[in-house]
């Protein structure tokens, strides 16, 4: 086993599977198998059977997931396109984004709370919504684990990315850009890649919602849980 | 592409140094994002300086989650005591949240 733990190999296998995964989702059409899920679970079993450890994983993955810093930033361009037309809507899209984020602080917390959740799981779950880099800081900065907030926002980010379009075309949510901007508020950079799949406009106003977001969530969790007496 | 490169890893470069300078707890990418649109709009750069490289980028965006989603096996004893609490909470509240951006956006739309 020991030649597994050669990153060269770990990483070929990573793009090996996603590859696999991305055809058999085109095979089969179904959205519950989307490929980054599929991908996260076959690794996930390939090292528990073959006992490689996750930190001789993300040695190799970490070349992976460095490209997430400048995939953000790539953001910039779609952003920069639909600018004028972000002027035009600004107050919709301010107060739906403050409408979001104060609703997905406040039903997290509460529901875990209710449910029976531990205080730290309770922090880590808070900025489940936002991109990674920001829930991670957002959740060091209150004390809870910030590689289990990762995990869960990765996981909330490919709920929304299967199921999302789904539950707003259910709640008569039709508008574009109020999908795309959902998609995005709800489930960061994994919900965003799956609306640039569905169309530019789609994409834009979801990386829209993950940046607002984003910085809301940065600026009002700590004061949502303070008053939620978690904090 | 190294001038597609300069300019992407530039903007986040940039983007660490002000998170450096100021402290402010805000990822270095999400100013780095910001930076670039602004470059863009004040015609500093030109879109095709950069397309090519941020269209790789974006659309590959969801690959770059593989290894940390992988992060999961350390946490399966942690979401398995909790599994009710944390399921529960994380698919109401991420339903809740499409529904209610959607909804008010939707309707101050118009």
């Amino acid at each position: 086993m020991e030649l597994l733990q050669n990153h060269i190999i770990l990483l070929a296998l990573t793009f090996g599977i996603f590859y696999a995964a991305r055809q058999l989702q085109k095979w089969t059409g179904w959205i519950v198998l989307n490929p980054i899920l599929v991908t996260i679970v076959v690794l996930i079993g390939l090292l528990k059977l073959t006992g490689i450890s996750y930190e001789t994983y993300s040695e190799a993955g970490g070349y992976i997931e460095f490209w997430l810093k400048p995939a953000i930033v790539a953001l910039g361009v779609p952003l920069y396109q639909h600018l004028g037309q972000i002027r035009r809507q600004f107050l919709p899209i301010f107060l739906s984004q403050l409408a979001g984020c104060i609703v997905g602080l406040v039903s997290v917390v509460g529901i875990a709370q209710l449910t029976g959740a531990s205080r730290e799981t309770i922090i880590s779950l808070a900025p489940k919504s936002v991109t990674t880099p920001i829930a991670m800081e957002v959740c060091q900065a209150m004390g809870g684990i910030p590689s289990l907030t990762a995990a869960i926002v990765v996981t909330v980010g490919l709920f929304g990315a299967v199921f999302g379009f789904k539950v707003l075309e259910v709640w008569h949510i039709k508008n574009p850009y109020s999908q795309g901007l959902s998609i995005g508020t709800a489930s960061h950079a994994v919900g965003t890649s799956r609306a640039m799949e569905k169309g530019e406009t789609y994409g834009t106003y979801a990386s829209l919602g993950l940046i607002l977001n984003g910085l809301l969530t940065a600026l009002l969790a700590p004061f949502v849980l303070r008053i939620m007496h978690i904090l | 592409m190294i001038r597609q490169c300069f300019i992407i890893f530039g903007c986040l470069a940039l983007g660490e140094l002000v998170v450096w300078l100021t402290g402010i707890p805000i990822p270095s990418s999400i100013i780095g994002m910001l930076l670039l649109a602004a470059l863009l709009q004040m015609k500093a750069i030109k879109v095709e300086w950069v397309k090519g490289m941020s269209d790789f980028l974006i659309s590959n965006m969801g690959f770059f989650f593989v290894p940390p989603g992988v992060a999961l096996m350390l946490y399966l004893d942690v979401i398995k005591a909790e599994f009710v609490p944390i399921v529960v909470a994380t698919v109401v509240s991420t339903v809740l949240v499409l529904i209610v951006t959607g909804w008010t956006h939707q309707g101050l739309k118009d």
